[in-house]
């Protein structure tokens, strides 16, 4: 898929995050949007996964850390073919697969369970180590939140990645500025991002995480880093795509009534 | 005397053997391998040996990823840090995943000794046995110790293993049959059962025998399962003698004591008493000594069964 493909991927794919939440009535609509470009650039361009074959042994893995942005990874997940979009319209309701935060038992697709933040990345480490004993070429991926990197447990996770050489691993923070309480830099300052990786041994790349040719260089530059585990440092906007709902914390979990998710559709409807 | 070994070391010799054994097994520890035995395996198999450094939580976290990528994984430090720092890391990335982790914790309880109440955890049975699916075993000695673990690493899915820092007394011949899920019975006594579990098994022994001598006669049972509980077991030796003494090396609250008083309640209520932590914090001092000063001897048992002899004798005679 070219840039252009790519875009308008993500456009449905975000389009698909709005239905989802406001069929839920409850959701994380602000940290799915942000991310819905990075995931885009993974599934539909830089990894290896095949929804015929979801178990292939040496698939790279997508660990979404930040695991309340489960729209955006059953959104792709449903656009890639793992199952129909529709399905996704379960999302949070009783009996559905579609968990309020993703459970790989529950979705075919997901590689691990998550929801409580900063657990991800030392799974990802995991099977990171898992494919070094293995040789297994697969690389594993997975995505943070900037407030979830004020989890003391991402940082016991960094340090292992670097002290194992887990070349393999490419983390991405995608930095949006916002949690659930407000600003990061009012709430629990994260900055410096990039400087506290690189202390923690890690090769760091920054980019917008909105100009998907900018996060494809990123990831081709992390495949072939060797001796280090990547970061990818993505400076992203909370609510991307949606006017109303960009650079606030007010929809980082609220979803949109009736007339707000018609608004929000026709918008992004305009970038296809 | 008997000979005696550390649960803790059992597993240090039984993890060499099972790395033979298994291509897939992988031994993990947060720095306290020299201690918790598991050192022994990475000297073995360096390859498939990882020190996390001191970073509890993350050694469960990698655990879970290893795990969920097809390894079998042995995962220790000490039983405070591993259940209590960690605690929220088992439950949901291992416990919910459904990882097959096998958290080998040592140093639990009393006996670990002179490093005093901030290391002597009473709270991990508690803990561990509220989380959905995870099986829970406390060996009593050496013998039982490796065959128990070596079961654990066979069946896949979690699985707390409770190990001791202090050698205690072998209990078992090496041609015993015993199974997860499945309580031996040691001893047959009409007037009374004791239920134990880890160390207090040697210390029932003794209080049976002891009891013996003054003519009553106690059922002694090795709860070396704790979940899932062997339930017809305990509710055959209710119904035998009337009467259960529980006895651990844990908190009162929430552990065998607990697990037992569960399925009594609700299928067959008779009198119990418990043997085990009162509600407090241990100290520093030798393995032995505590175990007096905080009641978890023969002697508290033999008390504990006196007691409810008496109780029994006096609602027979009303």
């Amino acid at each position: 898929m070219d840039c252009k493909e790519l875009q308008k991927t993500a456009a449905q794919i975000r389009m698909t995050i709005i239905k989802a939440v406001s069929a839920a009535g409850s959701g994380h609509p602000g940290g799915s949007l942000s991310a819905a470009d990075i995931l885009t650039t993974l599934y539909f361009r830089v990894m290896d996964v095949d929804p015929k074959y979801p178990q292939k042994p040496d698939r790279d893995k997508f660990i979404l850390s930040k695991g309340h942005a489960a729209p955006v990874l059953y959104a792709t997940l449903a656009e890639k073919g793992f199952f129909p979009k529709e399905d996704v319209l379960t999302l949070r309701k009783i009996n559905g697969k579609f968990q309020g935060h993703p459970d790989m038992n529950k979705v075919i697709g997901v590689e691990m369970s998550t929801g409580s933040l900063g657990q991800g990345l030392s799974a990802a480490v995991g099977m990171a180590m898992a494919n070094k004993i293995d040789r297994n070429q697969g690389r594993i991926y997975a995505l943070m939140g900037d407030g979830e990197i004020q989890e003391g447990m991402i940082w016991e996770a960094a340090m292992s990645a670097s002290h194992y050489k887990l070349d393999n691993l490419t983390g991405i923070v995608d930095w949006n500025g916002i949690q659930i309480d407000g600003r990061n830099d009012e709430i629990m300052t994260v900055t410096p991002v990039a400087d506290k990786f690189k202390a923690f041994g890690w090769n760091v790349i920054n980019a917008d995480g909105h100009d998907i040719k900018e996060l494809i260089d990123a990831f081709e530059k992390a495949k072939v880093f060797k001796g280090k585990p990547t970061v990818i440092v993505a400076k992203t906007v909370k609510g991307k795509g949606v006017s109303f709902m960009e650079n606030t914390n007010a929809w980082h979990g609220k979803a949109p009534d009736e007339d707000q998710t018609k608004k929000a559709l026709e918008e992004l409807g305009g970038a296809l | 005397m008997a000979e005696k070994m550390a649960t803790r070391d059992a597993y240090g010799k039984i993890l060499i053997k099972l790395g033979e054994k298994y291509e897939n097994l992988v031994v993990m520890d947060a720095d306290l391998s020299g201690s918790t035995k598991s050192a022994a395996f990475g000297k073995e198999y360096p390859e498939r040996f990882f020190n996390m450094g001191i970073a509890e939580q993350n050694l469960y976290g990698t655990a879970a990823g290893l795990a969920i990528s097809g390894k079998i994984v042995c995962a220790s430090t000490f039983a405070m840090f591993a259940t209590g720092r960690a605690f929220e890391i088992i439950r949901n990335s291992i416990g919910y995943t459904r990882a097959n982790v096998k958290i080998c914790a040592s140093h639990a309880g009393i006996t670990t000794g002179e490093d005093g109440a901030s290391h002597q955890t009473f709270e991990d049975i508690a803990l561990m046995r509220t989380i959905p699916g995870m099986t829970i075993v406390n060996p009593a000695d050496g013998v039982s110790a490796m065959k128990l673990i070596e079961q654990a690493v066979a069946f896949k899915g979690p699985c707390y293993v409770r190990l001791g820092r202090a050698a205690v007394p072998l209990i078992y011949a090496e041609s015993v049959d015993i199974k997860i899920g499945k309580a031996n019975r040691l001893r047959e006594g009409k007037d009374v059962a004791i239920i134990a579990t880890g160390i207090m098994v040697n210390e029932a022994l003794a209080a049976a025998q002891e009891l013996s001598e003054e003519g009553i006669e106690a059922t002694v049972i090795d709860m070396h399962t704790i979940k899932p509980m062997d339930k017809d077991a305990v509710i055959e030796a209710a119904k035998e003698t009337g009467a259960i003494v529980t006895a651990e090396e844990h908190s009162i609250i929430g552990g065998l004591g607990g697990a037992v008083a569960e399925v009594l309640s609700q299928n067959h209520p008779v009198k119990m008493k418990m043997v085990g932590q009162m509600d407090t914090y241990g100290e520093s001092g030798k393995p032995e000594e505590l175990k007096v000063k905080y009641g978890m001897t023969s002697a508290n048992i033999v008390k504990a069964v006196k007691n409810i002899k008496a109780i029994k004798a006096i609602k027979s005679s009303i």
